[in-house]
């Protein structure tokens, strides 16, 4: 598992350029683009299950999807940021990609440190020391069960047409 | 309960009573704003469009303004399957390529009005709140979700209130006052928050208004608003929207804001966003003589009459420099037959500018007027991020139209007080 990090401010044509956002919509299409004008090793060297650490107010920018689509297609477990942008939140939200607030584990956080995730928990374990998440509200844990915002639409389209 | 503007409007929408700031509340919005996103928007529930149908053809506006005409086979494609989406389902609110940017269709079109609520799959649906709506970005996945049930949730945000007094010297626009304050609050200084604008307000036009809260979420706002007055009032009947077709809704005196700004205008001076972040301001005089090769007027900030004008004034009898590329692009198709009536075009083709037809045009660098590895762009868009404009090797920066006007006849960075 790799730690990739990150400065404040990551924006959206960061993490995928505008200029690609009217001809790749999909997972396929995105994943070569994915950070492209930030770090050019990320979408050859991204493993499932890898983490990104990052500092304030990541994702801001565009209300575009691909950033959020591609992290979560090529496995991102989570991102552990000290805040994010909003829209790119609620696109995470509705995607099923993790955000975890935590500024402390952000401070605490160099590179090659220990690190290790308990989502269900809500606990981030940097070295020997512990740093507790905030749980999801249940209205948004309930979109995320569902697989992401389309399925929770699927699901409610269902039983209303029932 | 003292209320803020965002937590009467949610109550209002939601049904439910006493909201505090973080609760969760389920919204149907008044409208629902795609563009040319709405391709991949629609690929994503072809089966629920087969079988549920839409919530509703007058909920939703589409307008396609992003890359228009079509730049690719690709492009194109999209645009044909918005248009057959649009006749099947008989969607009442479509604007096809050349109307112009979907912000100002919006507003110029009598969409957003005082306490209404939009959504919209782009970042810059916060503008509306320059004539009194809460309106916020949300992406395309959540946009789909609610073409079909017409409903999604809100967070209640906490309030910043921001309180205005005087007003802006000559030669000194809304442009440098919004990047005054996100310079100062920061690009990530009202996340999640609700931005309030209070105060001598009155000498704002709806148009300057607009400027200012088009550029709320680059300092992380969910929206930003203006109150209703005489200025909205007066600008909406002069599209043909009078008083009876709408109520305005209003923060109460002791409503709770976490933060508290306030702004003398009369002491703003002409403000730049240097590379490559929108926070990152200075004076405009901090970096005079710096050299430019493009230089460009237009997009959802800064493509109205007003700044057209501004930028004709400046540019009257004179010639653009040698080694400038001035591209200007009204916002709309109205607004380029205003200026045209006016002989702003005539002026501006003459001082040697480009005119792109109304739409997005190079501010998402997709097409028309990218740069290259090492050029220098100044705009009056919103967003300098690295790579914004096609390039990753290419700076922009962000100024109001007289400062680009200004700029583009020395081929320099230059301030405009001198030139007004």
């Amino acid at each position: 598992m790799k730690v990739w990090k990150y400065g404040d401010n990551i924006n959206t044509d960061m993490l995928f350029p505008g200029k690609y956002t009217y001809t790749c919509s999909t997972a396929k299409e995105i994943i070569p683009h994915l950070l492209e004008d930030l770090d050019s090793s990320f979408s050859i060297n991204v493993k499932k299950g890898d983490i990104i650490i990052a500092g304030k107010n990541f994702g801001c920018g565009s209300s575009r999807e691909q950033p959020v689509l591609g992290l979560k297609a090529v496995g991102i477990r989570a991102i552990i940021a000290e805040s994010f942008a909003r829209i790119f939140y609620r696109s995470s939200i509705n995607q099923g990609l993790m955000l975890i607030e935590s500024p402390d584990a952000v401070r605490e956080y160099s590179d090659n440190d220990y690190i290790e995730l308990n989502i269900n928990k809500g606990i981030i374990k940097i070295n020997r020391k512990e740093y507790l998440f905030p749980k999801i509200p249940k209205e948004i844990n309930e979109i995320q069960n569902s697989g992401g915002l389309l399925e929770y639409t699927r699901l409610k389209l269902k039983k209303k047409n029932k | 309960m003292e209320m803020t503007f965002a937590e009467k409007i949610l109550t209002k929408y939601s049904g439910e009573k006493n909201l505090t700031p973080n609760q969760i509340v389920n919204v149907s919005p008044d409208h629902l704003l795609t563009h040319d996103n709405t391709a991949a928007i629609i690929q994503k529930i072809q089966n629920e469009l087969e079988k549920y149908g839409i919530y509703s053809n007058i909920m939703p506006i589409i307008v396609l303004d992003h890359v228009i005409p079509a730049a690719t086979e690709k492009t194109a494609l999209n645009h044909k399957k918005i248009r057959e989406f649009v006749n099947k389902f008989k969607i009442k609110n479509f604007f096809d390529v050349g109307e112009g940017i979907c912000h100002q269709i919006v507003i110029e079109k009598g969409f957003a009005l005082p306490s209404k609520l939009i959504l919209g799959s782009d970042s810059h649906t916060c503008s509306y709140g320059a004539v009194g709506t809460f309106s916020t970005g949300i992406d395309r996945t959540e946009a789909a979700s609610l073409l079909l049930t017409g409903e999604t949730w809100l967070k209640v945000p906490n309030s910043i209130k921001i309180n205005l007094k005087n007003q802006l010297q000559k030669g000194i626009y809304a442009k440098d006052l919004i990047l005054k304050i996100i310079g100062d609050i920061s690009a990530s200084g009202a996340n999640y928050c609700s931005v309030e604008f209070h105060g001598d307000v009155n000498k704002l036009t709806v148009e300057d208004r607009f400027t200012i809260t088009n550029m709320g979420v680059e300092m992380g706002a969910k929206n930003s608003v203006f109150p209703v007055d005489d200025v909205t009032i007066n600008y909406l009947n002069s599209i043909g929207i009078s008083k009876s077709f709408y109520n305005s809704i209003y923060p109460d005196n002791n409503a709770h804001y976490i933060k508290e700004y306030d702004y003398d205008l009369s002491l703003i001076e002409p403000m730049i966003a240097c590379p490559h972040s929108v926070d990152n301001v200075k004076p405009v005089d901090e970096i005079e003589g710096l050299e430019i090769q493009q230089c460009f007027i237009g997009t959802c900030t800064n493509g109205r009459i007003s700044d057209l004008n501004i930028a004709a004034k400046i540019l009257k009898g004179k010639k653009i420099s040698k080694n400038i590329r001035l591209i200007i692009l009204p916002a709309s198709k109205d607004i380029y037959e205003k200026a045209l009536n006016l002989g702003i075009i005539q002026t501006l083709l003459k001082s040697g500018a480009i005119i792109l037809p109304p739409g997005c045009g190079p501010c998402l660098g997709a097409h028309q007027g990218a740069l290259a590895p090492g050029e220098k762009c100044i705009s009056t868009a919103n967003r300098n991020f690295k790579g914004r404009m096609g390039c990753k090797d290419a700076e922009i920066y962000l100024a109001s139209p007289a400062t680009v006007a200004i700029s583009a006849i020395h081929g320099r960075i230059t301030n405009p007080k001198e030139a007004l």
